[in-house]
């Protein structure tokens, strides 16, 4: 009897160890994706800290695809804002390396191909001259492919408005575009819900940001 | 038996152990002691850790107890992993060594200018070659601006360091190709035949070149063809000479690609609008084609194959040097052919095979008279069948280094007639090679390569070391040098009437200096080359010519300082005597000038979509043969210096769903006088200047693609 007793209480403690670490895992990802959206860490230094994190903890739990998307997600804002066009590459490679291991256990996903299709337009920002024509399409089609996984994401639209926007007119930029983007992506921010509390849900700040630009 | 207490205590464990903490902190900085910031800290297997801050410095708390695995990672640096007790308070200080990728990884650099878009560290992009000014979309024009070539008009070829334009071998995917240009007129240069689209890099090497390729004296131009497209395209182009269409389709699965593009020139109207120096009396017509196929064919496996054709006639009637007030008539027909098959694959193992093959016939008709003069015109034939076949394995030495080795063979089918005079020859050619790329050290490397020789015709073989050292002085400079020998045979046309010659031979001993950072580049170099051998036409057929050449070259390239414009410049000292062909002793060739600059200038307005490019071109006066001087005065005479500006305007702009550019492009923009030399009467009574057909070339073209991308389509079903 008391040996069942021991039996059950053991399985309870390890349950209770599984919830714990479950639970450390959800309020630190909670604590993370809500620095996301703040201006105080959408700068070179908060991007690297925040992917750092990200980094640390897909690489301890492994098996979730979240920290990973959220770290390539740094990673590429990081490459973006890096002043150092020479290391701007090896930012982008680590934000890669990341965006494949959450895709590898996702599968295909549409929040992830916005992270693809954001991937591609950093490249083209360390030499647009000679990049352009090759990354410029492809972070376009990825924002289709984007599309299409889900048409309620409303991040294709800020994706896809935002690339109207730094495009030169003669490559197919227009400002009218844009702001025609960014209207539907507030449409669909409105109703879009995310998966989870921790699931992917930036954008709705930026976008009105950038709406005033192009006013 | 358990107490309770022992129970509550397993069901606690959890908590316990997450109660404990420790404080792990310290510095880190690289091999030089300087500290890193941003860098990821953490407990290996938990989400404890920080990020370093500006000063290096580090400090978090971890539950992680016993010994742990700490790793510490950085963009640009190898991810350190070290094991440690965690217990009472640790200090740690910590060392990340950077990582060496291409950027900061020394490569051979001596005598070469390479464009490239998939390397780093190149000097060009493939698109600096399209978008030089003057030289409309030539490659061979463009790279004239680079250190080390001649400004030289009346023929075709890159003349380098001293040597003729005959000197520099055109290789495409590895295989030498004969007849790189279209068939022109004495004393006016000739286009290559080849666009500067089909490349996806292009390497001028001014001397001191791999031994992967042979017989070229001088230099050679290497050309890489471009890999399946990043999605299918359609174009078109109108020019006020002519027009194109071209297709490049890429398979759903984006696994092949076929393309091809056919153009027509035709300069008949723009002759009748601009003035010729002759008067044209066949129309200058040309119709070029190409079509490729391209196919992954595994992975790492790539099957290209590439065919062009072209053919053009043209016709001028000039006046008459020989019998002054006759007019001279000088007519000329050309069909080409070029096929390439290329297949690249991975062996395994480090272990990579590159296997090609090409083909290519060209024919000549030409037809010269002087009217009522000489008691027949001049009738040429004349045929050239060229094939050969490559194979190159290399294989991976270590991180860096690596190992190729080669073979190829060439049988060439030389036909010409003049009326009823043949002169036939053909020639096997096969050569085997073998180069090592060894990296001591990732800053210091050596390429150490030699090459054998067999021709057929002159029943000769050859051995050609060659060796490069460079050596990385810091992050953005390094110095290079190199060494080689290079033969090659005397040029078709001698050999056509005289076989019992030998290889001529040239050794190059080169040193530069680079740096290259983000927006600038500087290059110098110094070179010493001897010719041994050279072919002798006067007083008999033999290789007793000799010559030299000497030199300093400097290349500046700024992408910065001005707003939105790109310019180089770039400078060459040469000094060079030979003697050779009819030569009576040693001087300064004809082709040769002393000084020679350029200046390439790109401006590019953002707020209007132009770009607008100059080049200028300068180079001191050259010598010419004037029969009216002693032996002792011989090439004594100089033409007069060269200026010339070239000047091109893009406008980007789209219309309808085409990404269109208008160009309009101006040759010598001032008019300057082009004198590139003199020809003479025979009697030395009368002389004609050698000069372009006319002051200036206008250019009016537009050109649109249409990528199939379903961008617009999508948005408009909303």
């Amino acid at each position: 009897m008391k040996r069942i007793l021991f039996s059950l209480m053991a399985v309870a403690g390890t349950i209770f160890t599984v919830q714990a670490q479950s639970d450390q895992y959800k309020s630190a990802m909670k604590q993370q994706v809500a620095l996301l959206d703040s201006n105080s860490t959408f700068t070179v230094g908060g991007m690297q800290q925040l992917a750092n994190t990200f980094e640390r903890i897909a690489e301890a739990e492994k098996t979730q695809w979240l920290p990973y998307y959220y770290a390539a997600y740094c990673r590429v804002n990081e490459a973006f804002m890096t002043e150092n066009k020479s290391k701007t590459d090896e930012i982008i490679d680590k934000s890669v390396l990341n965006i494949e291991k959450a895709q590898a256990l996702k599968g295909p996903d549409s929040e992830i191909s916005c992270i693809l299709s954001l991937i591609a337009s950093a490249r083209i920002g360390v030499d647009p001259m000679t990049r352009g024509m090759k990354y410029g399409p492809e972070s376009a089609e990825l924002l289709e492919t984007a599309q299409k996984q889900n048409p309620e994401n409303p991040r294709v639209f800020v994706l896809k408005g935002q690339s109207a926007m730094y495009t030169p007119e003669a490559f197919g930029g227009s400002k009218t575009r844009a702001k025609e983007m960014f209207d539907i992506a507030l449409k669909k921010f409105a109703t879009f819900k995310p998966e989870s509390d921790i699931a992917p849900n930036w954008g709705e700040g930026y976008v009105k940001e950038l709406i005033k630009q192009v006013q | 038996m358990l107490k309770p207490f022992a129970i509550c205590f397993l069901i606690l464990l959890p908590i316990f152990l997450r109660a404990q903490s420790v404080t792990v902190k310290g510095k880190i900085t690289d091999a030089k002691k300087r500290p890193l910031a941003g860098v990821n800290i953490a407990i290996k297997g938990s989400y404890d850790g920080t990020t370093s801050a500006k000063d290096g410095s580090f400090s978090f708390t971890t539950s992680a107890t016993g010994e742990r695995i700490i790793t510490a990672s950085l963009t640009g640096f190898q991810t350190l992993e070290i094991k440690a007790e965690l217990g009472a308070l640790q200090d740690f200080n910590l060392v990340l060594k950077e990582t060496v990728n291409e950027l900061k990884m020394v490569t051979i650099s001596a005598g070469s200018f390479e464009a490239s878009d998939e390397k780093k560290n190149t000097m060009l992009k493939p698109l600096d070659i399209v978008t030089t000014a003057g030289a409309n979309g030539d490659i061979v024009s463009a790279l004239k601006t680079l250190p080390g070539a001649q400004q030289v008009g009346e023929k075709e070829g890159l003349f380098v360091r001293g040597g003729t334009g005959t000197e520099t071998q055109t290789f495409i995917d590895g295989m030498l190709v004969r007849n790189p240009f279209s068939t022109g007129m004495p004393d006016f240069a000739a286009r290559g035949r080849f666009s500067p689209f089909l490349f996806k890099g292009t390497t001028f090497s001014s001397g001191g070149y791999s031994s992967l390729y042979g017989q070229g004296l001088s230099s050679a131009l290497i050309l890489e063809s471009t890999d399946l497209p990043e999605r299918s395209s359609y174009s078109l182009g109108v020019m006020t000479i002519g027009g194109s269409v071209g297709v490049d389709k890429l398979s759903n699965d984006k696994k092949k690609a076929y393309g091809f593009e056919v153009d027509y020139a035709n300069l008949s109207p723009y002759f009748k609008l601009v003035k010729q120096k002759q008067e044209p009396v066949v129309a200058p017509q040309s119709l070029n084609f190409s079509t490729n196929y391209r196919l992954k064919t595994s992975k790492t496996g790539m099957l290209k194959l590439f065919v062009t054709g072209s053919w053009n006639k043209f016709g001028f009637l000039g006046e008459s040097l020989e019998y002054p007030g006759e007019k001279e008539e000088f007519r000329v027909e050309n069909k080409y052919i070029y096929t390439n098959v290329s297949w690249k694959e991975s062996l395994g193992n480090g272990w990579r095979i590159q296997l090609g093959s090409s083909f290519s016939t060209n024919r000549d008709k030409i037809y010269m008279d002087t009217i009522n003069k000489s008691p027949q015109p001049s009738r040429v034939n004349a045929r050239q069948d060229f094939s050969q076949f490559r194979a190159v394995l290399s294989k991976n030495l270590g991180k860096f280094s690596m190992l190729r080795v080669g073979s190829e063979f060439q049988y060439a089918d030389e036909r010409s007639a003049l009326n009823n005079m043949h002169a036939d020859y053909v020639d096997s050619y096969s050569a085997t090679f073998a180069e090592a790329d060894i990296y001591f050290t990732p800053r210091f490397v050596g390429r150490f390569g030699t090459r054998f020789e067999y021709t057929s015709v002159l029943k000769a073989a050859n051995i050609a070391p060659r060796a490069s050292l460079a050596y990385k002085l810091d992050a953005k400079s390094q110095v290079a040098f190199a060494y080689g020998e290079f033969y090659q045979k005397p040029e078709q046309q001698y050999l056509r009437f005289f076989r019992d010659l030998n290889y001529q031979r040239a050794t190059h001993y080169i040193a530069s200096y680079q740096r290259v950072t983000e927006f600038f580049t500087f290059r110098g170099e110094v070179f010493y080359k001897e010719y041994h051998d050279l072919l002798k036409t006067v007083p008999s057929f033999n290789n007793n010519g000799t010559g030299y050449a000497k030199g300093a070259e400097l290349f500046w390239r700024d992408r910065k300082s001005i707003k939105n414009v790109d310019y180089w410049v770039s400078y060459s000292y040469l000094d060079t005597k030979r003697d050779y062909l009819n030569y009576p002793y040693e001087v300064q060739p004809d082709f040769a000038a002393n000084h020679t600059a350029s200046l390439v200038y790109k401006h590019y307005i953002p707020s209007v979509q132009l770009n607008i490019g100059a080049t200028y071109t300068f180079a001191t006066g050259r010598p010419y043969y004037n029969p009216n001087r002693p032996r002792s005065e011989f090439m004594q005479d100089r033409t007069r210096t060269l200026n010339t500006l070239g000047l091109n305007v893009n406008y980007l702009t789209t219309i309808g769903k085409g990404f269109t550019v208008f160009v309009l492009s101006i040759t010598n923009v001032l008019g300057n006088d082009q004198e590139y030399g003199f020809r003479y009467s025979s009697d030395g009574l009368r002389r004609n200047m050698v000069g372009p057909m006319a002051p200036r070339f206008f250019f009016v073209g537009m050109f649109m693609s249409f990528g199939i991308d379903r961008r617009q389509e999508t948005i408009d079903r909303q």
